[in-house]
Order: structure tokens, then sequence, then C-alpha cells
């Protein structure tokens, strides 16, 4: 589904990615994991495609197509979700209308019928009921006034309704208590473990994959992949630290 | 990276949607302005002589006067000789009906899809409401919908033009009673030449069962539009008004200068919105209206109330304070505002809130959206009289910039004459920021629907304030002023 290759990338003349290659077929979720700073959000970004991120080298190519040609929301309508590790407020836009708004368009682009209001209203309630989010809440400003976990939460929403092919979950985990993290890792296996979906979870701790179990366990360090592996990995980074499985090591 | 340029480019390359001129036989004024011009008009509408007497005195009083210069405006010399005072679309003396209205106008109005005919609009949000339209093409108040409906009601709804021939008495009572023939250079213009308008009377306790528009547009080359309207809400009455403008696409610059008046007497209340989209010229500045305009309320009345809200997109030039003069005890004035510049644009607008009454309040809520190399001033004052025990206002004014070309000001004036006020005054300036755009564009939206939602956003508090079908068109209008302005 997803083939990373070489991967050089850059933010303001500064090489953060350096030569990063990954395979993600449909049907897996992979864990990446890292210390700060080796370049796991950036990683994020360049998938979806946030001006600034400038790629220097290297491919990423995505059921078939080149996806650094694509823009962000031409991305967003081929399938990719990028669940945001500090997900951004829009004051006076409500929830429901930005994701209607949102979806919509993705389906415009992919030549569908946009939802009508009722239709999207049952969809997003079934997904908030899902993530036990307050309807009102989908009524509220997009991430206005919400707790760092509801904001989590709210991202799960989306990816609900969304409905991606595949979806890069930046530290989706950080802020969340421990029923939230329950909740939230149902969540992210109700949507996305399907034969024809896969996910790329970016995580500085085991703990999420205790709910999510990944097939296969990457570190990130220095701009690229240093080690990979089965979830035994994760076990063992969290046993060892990055120390311990080499992934300080900038060979 | 794909390149943002290129779709930015190609977004600023779409043109002002509004921008066809019709081709229709004109009557025009001769060229320029004298006495003669005045006559000349006052001639064509068959006017008492105590109007024309009344246009004489203020276009002699006009040129005593210099053009204001004090907003933060870069206005070129304007040459009033070089400009038609008066055109009107040739056509037959009276329509009896819809029916008979020249072909090219009404192809005209369904391009700009104003409801002319009678319709129903919106049905399923509110229950089916009602819209009367008084549509002004260039100078003359071409037809009126729903006359029987309102006319039952015992709402006086007609051009002023009509109005000042068929109740003399009632205009003249109120005419220029709230702006001034000398209230400023612009307004003692429109005093003597003004062409036509709209005349609102609704009598004592009387809820007008529809809202009220009127739809400007300017069609005619290098014509002036000088609309006056005058609106009076007797005893408990109440009135919603709308006002709609377009222009077509012209590279000379042209003048409107209009004056609305409002009279609220008591617990009347007006609730009048404006959502102007007048040509603003093209991105290097060239051609757009100027558009100068006095608009104001006179809370007569105790507990009467005003409220104005506008959302300017358009006009090369806008220069535009709608205020309330609170008299009566207990009156309230509100004033919620869009202001959008983009390219060139200049915008120097906001209100004044004069409080003479007890117990008076006010409300202010002004939004500037500033892109492209434009600028955007509110320009704002809150006076609060010595005898005016109590008096609360409170003012909001927010900037948002969409580039780091354009110019966002704020410029309040408060004199407080009398210790019990209460004034609250709140500012913010942002800029749109990369984070927002990201979001909202990774989640599907493309680059103007992404700007187009967050500034929607941003302007939420007075788009609630619009009724329904002007907000929808509202909205809409936000995003396509602003097309081009991000990349």
């Amino acid at each position: 589904m997803l083939q990373i290759e070489n991967l050089h990338a850059e933010i303001d003349g500064k090489e953060i990615l350096k030569g990063l290659s990954l395979e993600v077929n449909a049907g897996e979720i992979h864990a990446i994991m890292g210390p700060n700073g080796a370049g796991k959000s950036t990683l994020g970004y360049v998938l979806g495609g946030r001006p600034g991120y400038e790629v220097t080298a290297g491919s990423i190519t995505f059921n078939g197509e080149d996806l650094l040609e694509k823009e962000p929301h031409e991305r967003a309508a081929a399938g990719v979700f990028l669940g945001f590790q500090y997900p951004v407020e829009i004051p006076g836009v409500s929830n429901v209308q930005f994701l209607r708004e949102s979806l919509n368009a993705q389906r415009a682009q992919r030549g569908e019928k946009p939802l009508s209001g009722a239709e999207f209203l049952k969809l997003a309630r079934a997904q908030a009921d899902a993530l036990g989010l307050q309807h009102d809440m989908l009524k509220r400003p997009v991430n206005v006034g919400f707790s760092g976990g509801e904001k989590k939460r709210n991202e799960m929403v989306q990816m609900g309704i969304i409905d991606p092919a595949f979806a890069i979950l930046d530290e989706t985990d950080s802020g969340l208590d421990i029923d939230a993290l329950r909740i939230v890792g149902d969540g992210i296996n109700r949507i996305m473990r399907r034969p024809d979906k896969a996910v790329l979870l970016i995580t500085h701790y085991q703990r999420l994959l205790d709910y999510v179990q990944p097939d296969r366990v990457h570190v990130l360090a220095d701009g690229r992949i240093t080690r990979s592996g089965g979830p035994e990995l994760a076990l063992q980074l969290e046993r060892e630290g990055y120390v311990g499985v080499g992934a300080e090591v900038a060979a | 990276m794909a390149t943002k340029n290129a779709e930015a480019h190609a977004a600023v390359a779409k043109k002002y949607e509004w921008g066809f001129a019709t081709e229709i036989e004109q009557d025009f004024a001769p060229k320029g302005l004298s006495e003669d011009t005045v006559r000349y008009i006052s001639a064509k509408k068959n006017e008492p002589e105590w109007m024309l007497d009344w246009r004489l005195k203020a276009f002699r009083l006009w040129q005593t006067l210099e053009a204001p210069d004090w907003a933060k405006l870069n206005v070129p010399p304007i040459d009033y000789q070089d400009a038609y005072y008066y055109a009107e679309p040739k056509q037959k003396k009276t329509i009896a009906s819809l029916d008979e209205l020249d072909p090219e106008i009404r192809r005209t109005y369904e391009k700009l899809g104003i409801p002319i005919a009678e319709q129903e609009v919106l049905a399923g949000v509110e229950g089916a409401r009602k819209v009367a339209v008084d549509a002004v093409f260039d100078s003359v108040s071409v037809a009126t919908t729903f006359r029987a409906e309102l006319k039952a009601a015992g709402v006086i709804f007609l051009s002023i033009s009509e109005a000042i021939r068929e109740y003399p008495d009632l205009v003249r009572k109120w005419l220029g009673k709230v702006v001034p023939q000398r209230d400023n250079y612009f307004a003692t213009l429109n005093s003597a030449v003004f062409s036509d308008g709209t005349f609102v009377y609704v009598p004592k306790g009387v809820r007008c069962p529809m809202e009220l528009s009127t739809y400007f547009r300017i069609n005619a080359e290098n014509t002036g539009q000088f609309e006056r309207t005058l609106i009076v809400a007797d005893e408990g009455a109440y009135v919603s008004y709308l006002e709609g403008c377009t222009a077509p696409m012209r590279d000379e610059n042209q003048l409107h200068a209009a004056v609305v008046e409002l009279v609220a007497m008591d617990d009347a209340e007006i609730k009048y919105s404006t959502v102007q989209n007048w040509y603003p010229g093209d991105e290097n500045g060239v051609g757009g209206i100027y558009n100068f305009v006095t608009k104001r309320a006179l809370c007569q009345g105790r507990n009467s109330k005003v409220s104005w809200t506008q959302v300017e997109t358009g006009s090369a030039i806008t220069w535009k304070y709608p205020s309330c003069v609170l008299a009566g005890d207990g009156s309230v004035g509100e004033f919620y505002s869009v202001a959008v510049t983009n390219n060139r644009q200049q915008a120097d607008t906001g209100t004044k809130m004069i409080h003479l009454g007890k117990n008076t309040k006010s409300t202010i809520v002004s939004k500037g959206i500033s892109a492209g190399r434009s600028d955007n001033t509110y320009r704002g004052l809150v006076r609060v009289a010595p005898t005016a025990e109590n008096v609360r206002n409170f003012t909001q004014c927010d900037s948002l910039l969409l580039s780091d070309q354009c110019g966002a000001h704020t410029v309040p004036y408060i004199e407080v004459k009398n210790p019990s006020a209460q004034i609250e005054h709140e500012a913010t300036t942002s800029k749109i920021s990369d984070d927002q755009l990201f979001y909202a564009m990774s989640r599907g939206l493309d680059a103007e629907a992404a700007v187009a939602l967050i500034v929607n956003g941003f302007a939420r508090e007075v788009l609630q304030q619009l009724p329904m079908e002007f907000a929808v068109e509202a909205q809409k209008l936000l995003g396509i002023s602003l097309e081009g302005s991000v990349g």
C-alpha cells in the first residue's frame, strides 16, 4: 500500500530525514518508535504534505501513485489521514460543519455524491457514540476549549467519519488517561483493523501497543529506520531504552 | 510539495462573478453637475416645488464644501463634472406587472439571483418566509413586489420618488432630519442629486409581515448612484430591511454616495442588513466603486432599538459609518460588521454610537479581514452625553490578516461626559495560521475552501445576525472575495 524509499526531507534547510525507507502493506499496523528529535513527526508531516517540509530526495508511493505530487487535500481524498499530535483549534467553525465540508470535499474529488445534512449527522453521532464523545461536542467549535484527551478522541471521531484507507497517527496516545487510552485503542482497531487498510502509529511508549497490536515495529533514529522487528521489539525498547537496542547509533 | 502557487494564480485569474453589463437603452441626464442637473433630475421625477428647493439648497451648500480627508484612505481626485448623475432605463412609463419589465433588466436580475418575482424563500427552514424586493437599477426603482400584501398590513414600501409624490407630508417630516443636508460632503451631494431609493413606513404596532429588500445595481457607465433611503418605524413597530448591492465590471471608477436615514419611535425596532458586493476593481486597483455612504439611525423613542449588520466585501474604497443616535431613554443600538479587503481595496468603516438618553445601551462587533495589499480600518466613536445616565457600551474589534502586505487598523474614539457610564473595549489582531490551513487541508479541503472556512468562523458572530437567506449568500461571498489570497 505504502512504499517509502530513501526519503530525504528538510525544514528550513536542516535535513531531518536522511534516507528513510519503509513499506507498509494493506492489513498491517506498523509502529514507529524513537527518541525525541529523531524525525517521527517530520515523517508524519511529509506524508501529509505539510508546506515547509521539503523532500530533497527519495520517493513515496501510495497505492501505486506518487504521493509527493499531490496537495494535502488530494492526499486526503486518496485515503490518507493524518492524526495530529496537537489538534488545531478553529474558532467559530463547528465540528459538524468542519467535518461535513471536509468529507464532502473528499467525496467530490472522488466523484461521489455529497452526504446530506441528515445522513452526515447520523454518521457523526454513531462515531461519537463509539468513542464516548458527547453529542454536544460535535456542535462546538473545532477543538476550542477541548481538553487534551477530548482533542485526541475528537481526532479518532474524525477518522471514523472520514474512514480512510491509511492512517498516520502521531502520538495519539499522549495526553490520554488509562480509560481514554483503551477507548482510543479500541477505536483504532474498530476503524482501521481491516484487510484493505493500514496504520502507521507514531509513539514514544509501549502502552498504546497494549491495545493496538502492531504487526511490525520500527525504530527511527537520526532520520532513518535503524531497526525493525515484530511486537517483541517494542517490549524490548520499553525494558532497555533506545540505547539498549542501538538506536543511538547513527551508522 | 506540489505547487501551491499554481493554484493561487489560477484562483487570482478568476474574475468578479457579477461583472456583466446589460445592453439596454438608457436616458441620461446631461453630463456634469450644475443647478441644471439638479433641475433635470427633479423634473424627470415630477417632483413638487418644495423638493426641488430642498435639492437646490443642498447643491449650493455642497459647492462651498470640501471632501473630507481624515479617513485612512487614499482617494484619487474625483472629477464631478465628468460623470452622469442620472440614468434611467428607457421603458414604458408605468408597469402594471412584473411581466412587463424589460426582459434585459429581468435577465440581469436573474443572473444576480434576486427574487424579483414573488417567491417563497428558503422553504422548510423557518417556515416559508417572504421577501419583498424594491430593485433599483441605476437610478430608477423598477419594480416593487408584494405591494398588495404590505398595503393590507398598512406598511408603505415604495421608491422614494413615488413616496415624495404620494406621501409628501411623511417624507417632508423626516427627510434630512437624521442626516442633515450639511452633515458631510457626500451627504450634501446626495441631497442635491439623489435619484431614487426606498421609503418605508411601518405604522403603530405593526410588525412588518415580511423582510423588505432593496437590490441596488450600478449598470450604466460613468453614472454615480445616489440612492436615498428613509425608514420610519412608528410606535411599537418592527421591520427588517435587507440591502444588497452589485455593480458590473468597469475600468473607470464609479461613485456611489448614498444616504440612509432610519427613525425608530417608542418601542420600535429596525433591523437593517447590508451585503455590499460592489465591483472592487482588479488586482492592480484599476476600476471599482467608490462607496461613500452616510447611514444613520435616530432612536427617537423610549426603548427603541436599531441594529445595523453589514458584510462589506466589495468596492475599491469604502467610507461608511452606520451610526445610532440613542436619544430615547432605554434605547439600544447595535452594529455588527464584517469588512473584507483584498488586492488594492481600501476600507475605512465603523460606527458612531451617540448616547443622549438615560439607560441607553450599545454593542459594537467589528471583524476586519485584510488580504493582498489592502488596507482595512475600523473607526468608531462612542460618545456619552452629560445627560445620559447609566450608559453601557461593549465594543469588540477583531482583525484577521491573510498576507504580510496588508494593513489592519483600529481607531476607537471614546468620549464620556457622564461618570456612570460603563464602556468596554476589546481588540485583537491575528494572522491566519499555517497550522489551521494545513489541518483543514489534511481533512480534504483545498486551500481556498480552507481559507473560506476559517474566515467564516472568524466572522461567525456577525454572520449569525443576518437573516437566513442573506447569511448563506454572505458566507459564499466571503469565500469568493478572498479567492487567490493565499499562497
